[in-house]
C-alpha cells in the first residue's frame, strides 16, 4: 500500500439486538485505509456500509474485532476519548446534511472550529478559506432553510473541511441531489482531497460517487465482496 | 463553558417567537414575584412605622393583669405609677395612659368604647393630644376617623360617656369631640375616645395610676419594676409580623402558580426540542460534543430563558416597579375596617436581596425544569439520533 494506514479494521463483526435474538450487521472486515485515500463502501440497503462507517467514525463500536482509526481503538475508548478523536480529527457528511437550521452559514461552519477553541481572528479566517473553497463566501448570512440542496451539502463540506480533519466520512452524500450539484459536490471533494491530502470515506451506492472512487470496497450482506483499488 | 453559552444563546435567539414566548411569560413571574414581595415589604415597614408612631413608640410597659384581647382585665390592669417612672414621666420620655371600658350614646344608639386617659401635653405619640386642652365646659375628646364614620361624630359634636369608676359605681359626663385624627392604625382609632388623663383618673377614682407607659427611646428601654412587665417593640408587633407571614404564604401560592406556568412552558418546550432536534442532538455529537455536553448545551439553552426574561423583566418591569414605589398601589377597598394596620395606599419597598434571591429562584427552577427532559439525551444512540429516529 502507497499510503501509511490511518485506519486498520481486522475481524471486525457488529450485531445489534432485534428483540431475544440479534441482528448482523457486519461479519469479519478485515481493510486497512491509507492516508488521502478517496475510497467508499459500496453496496444495497442493509449490506452495513453506514454502520461501518458509524464504528471508523467512533458513533458506535464492534461487537467483536478490533477497528484502529488514527491509532485509536474504537472499542477501548471512553465517551470523553470518543468525543475528542471526532473532534480534532473527523469530519462527517450527511445524506441529510445535518445542518444547525437556526444558525446561519458562518456559524454552521464555524461550529467545529468553536469545539476546538480557537480564537475569533483565527476562527473567521479558516471559516472563510473553507467557505472559499466550496464557493459560498457569498452566502455567510443566510441561513440553511433559504439555501438549495446543493449550497446546503456544500456547507456539510465546509463544516467537515474547516478543520483541516485527517478522515473525511460522508454517508450517501448525493443521495438529496440532482446530477450537476452531485458532480459538483464530487468534484469539490476530490479536489479537497488531492490539495489537502485528507482521507475520504464514502457510503454509497449511488453511480455518480463511485465513478470518482479511487477505492472500491463492495459489501454484501455484511461481508466484503470486492475491493478495487483504481490508480489516479 | 463559553461555547456552550454561545450556542445556547444562537439556538435560543434562532428559535424566534417560541423562545420570547416562554421568555415574556417568565418574564412577567419576575416582575410580579418583585411587586407582590416588595407590596409586602412595604406594608411591613408601613405597618411598623406607623404603629411606632401613634401606638407603641420604643415599647410599652404594661400593668402585669393587662390584656388587649381581654377587655374584663381592664378592671384590674391599673395601678400607680412606681417612683421609678417619674422622672421619665416629667421629662416627657415616658407617657402613661389609662385604659377602662365606657359607653357612649351617640344619636341615642348605645356604643360599647373604650375610654383612654393620656395626657395632652406628650409628644411621643402622633396622636394630636393637644386638642385635648381646649374645652371648658365637657370633658374634652379626640377620636380617629374610623369611630367619627361608624359614630356619625364630627367636631364640635357632644355626646353622653358613661363608665364604671374604681368601686363599681356607674357615673356618666358629658364629651365634646375636640379632634378627629387620621390614621391607618386600628387599635388606636376603632371603638376608643381619648381623653385627658387627669379628667380620667378623678372619673374612675384612679389618682396617679396607669394601665400602661409608652416609652419614647428603646434604647432606655430595662425591666419593669414590680406589677409593670416590659414589652418590647418586637412583642409589640409580633401579631402584625404573623398576620403579614400568613398574607406572604397565601400571596406565595399565588406567584407559585404562575412561576409553575411559566416553568410548565419552559418543561414543555425542552422536551419538544428533544423529539425534534433528534438529528441536531445527533449531529453535535458527530462534531464533537459527549451526550453529557448535549444535556449541558440543552440544560444551559433551557435556564438562558431565565436570563433573557431577566433582561426584558428589567426593561419594562423597572419603570413599572419604580413607578409603584413612587405612586403605591390604592387599594380597591375600605381599609380601615381591616382591624390591623395598614395604609389605603401601599408603597412597594424593593431591596437588592428581594431582587438577587427572586432572580436566583427563578434561574434555578428554570435551570431544573430544563435539565430534566435534556436526562434523555444522555440515553440516546447517536446513529439512530443522527437519522433522526424516533428514541
Amino acid at each position: 500500500m502507497e499510503h501509511p494506514p490511518i485506519i486498520q479494521i481486522e475481524h471486525l463483526t457488529k450485531s445489534f439486538p432485534m428483540g431475544k435474538a440479534s441482528f448482523t450487521a457486519l461479519t469479519g472486515i478485515s481493510l486497512n485505509f491509507g492516508k488521502g485515500e478517496f475510497a467508499g463502501f459500496i453496496g444495497p440497503s442493509g449490506s452495513g456500509k453506514t454502520t461501518l462507517l458509524n464504528i471508523i467514525g467512533s458513533l458506535d463500536v464492534p461487537t467483536s474485532g478490533e477497528v484502529l482509526v488514527l491509532g485509536n481503538s474504537i472499542g477501548g475508548l471512553t465517551a470523553r476519548q470518543a468525543a475528542r478523536l471526532r473532534k480534532e480529527n473527523l469530519g462527517f457528511i450527511f445524506q441529510s446534511y445535518n445542518l444547525l437550521a437556526v444558525h446561519t452559514v458562518f456559524e454552521n461552519v464555524e461550529f467545529p472550529l468553536l469545539l476546538l477553541n480557537y480564537a475569533a481572528s483565527e476562527r473567521r479566517r479558516m471559516v472563510m478559506d473553507a467557505l472559499e473553497w466550496v464557493g459560498l463566501t457569498d452566502k455567510i448570512k443566510s441561513k440553511p432553510p433559504q439555501l438549495s440542496g446543493g449550497e446546503c451539502q456544500r456547507v456539510a463540506i465546509a463544516r467537515a473541511m474547516v478543520k483541516k480533519p485527517s478522515l473525511v466520512l460522508a454517508d450517501e452524500p448525493t443521495a438529496n441531489l440532482d446530477a450537476a450539484n452531485s458532480h459538483n459536490i464530487l468534484q469539490t471533494m476530490v479536489k479537497l482531497n488531492r490539495e489537502l491530502n485528507t482521507t475520504f470515506l464514502f457510503a454509497t451506492h449511488d453511480d455518480k460517487v463511485i465513478g470518482y472512487l479511487r477505492r472500491k470496497v463492495y459489501l454484501l450482506d455484511g461481508k466484503i465482496d470486492k475491493d478495487e483499488v483504481f490508480p489516479n | 463553558m463559553r461555547t456552550a453559552i454561545k450556542l445556547a444563546y444562537r439556538n435560543l435567539i434562532g428559535a424566534g417567537l417560541r423562545t420570547w414566548l416562554n421568555v415574556i411569560v417568565l418574564s412577567f413571574s419576575f416582575v410580579v414575584i418583585i411587586w407582590m414581595k416588595g407590596i409586602l415589604v412595604g406594608w411591613d415597614h408601613q405597618a411598623k412605622n406607623d404603629m411606632i408612631r401613634w401606638e407603641i413608640g420604643g415599647g410599652q410597659y404594661w400593668h402585669k393583669a393587662y390584656d388587649p384581647f381581654d377587655q374584663f382585665t381592664l378592671a384590674e390592669a391599673h395601678a400607680a405609677l412606681p417612683a421609678a417612672f417619674q422622672t421619665e414621666i416629667e421629662n416627657g420620655n415616658l407617657v402613661p395612659v389609662l385604659i377602662a371600658q365606657g359607653t357612649i350614646y351617640p344619636e341615642g344608639r348605645m356604643q360599647s368604647i373604650l375610654i383612654k386617659g393620656i395626657d395632652p401635653g406628650q409628644n411621643l405619640l402622633a396622636l394630636p393630644t393637644q386638642k385635648l386642652d381646649t374645652t371648658p365646659d365637657a370633658i374634652p375628646a379626640i377620636i380617629g376617623e374610623n369611630m367619627a364614620r361608624t359614630n356619625k361624630l364630627k367636631i364640635g359634636d357632644r355626646t353622653t360617656l358613661r363608665w364604671r369608676d374604681a368601686h363599681g359605681t356607674f357615673d356618666a359626663s358629658e364629651i365634646c369631640i375636640t379632634a378627629i385624627f387620621s390614621t391607618n392604625v386600628p387599635t388606636v382609632d376603632v371603638a376608643q375616645v381619648w381623653i385627658p388623663l387627669e379628667n380620667m383618673r378623678s372619673m374612675l377614682l384612679m389618682p396617679g395610676e396607669a394601665t400602661l407607659l409608652t416609652i419614647r427611646n428603646p434604647e432606655t428601654i430595662r425591666s419593669g419594676p414590680g406589677d409593670w412587665k416590659l414589652m418590647t417593640v418586637n412583642d409589640l408587633v409580633a401579631d402584625l409580623e404573623a398576620m403579614i407571614k400568613t398574607k406572604s404564604v397565601g400571596q406565595s401560592i399565588f406567584y407559585t402558580i404562575l412561576l409553575l406556568l411559566a416553568l410548565l412552558a419552559v418543561f414543555d418546550t425542552q422536551v419538544l426540542s428533544i423529539f425534534r432536534r433528534q438529528k441536531e442532538i445527533g449531529t453535535y455529537v458527530a462534531l464533537g460534543y459527549t451526550q453529557r455536553e448535549v444535556v449541558w448545551l440543552f440544560t444551559i439553552e433551557g435556564a438562558m430563558h431565565a436570563v433573557l426574561a431577566a433582561v426584558l423583566a428589567a426593561a419594562y418591569g423597572l419603570p413599572f416597579l419604580i413607578w409603584q414605589a413612587r405612586t403605591g398601589w390604592k387599594l380597591p377597598i375600605e381599609t380601615g375596617d381591616y382591624g390591623f394596620a395598614i395604609a389605603q395606599t401601599l408603597y412597594p419597598v424593593y431591596s437588592a436581596g428581594l431582587v438577587i434571591s427572586t432572580t436566583l429562584i427563578v434561574m434555578l427552577a428554570t435551570a431544573v425544569v430544563s435539565y430534566w427532559p435534556s436526562r434523555r439525551i444522555a440515553k440516546m444512540n447517536p446513529t439512530e439520533a443522527l437519522r433522526g429516529k424516533l428514541q
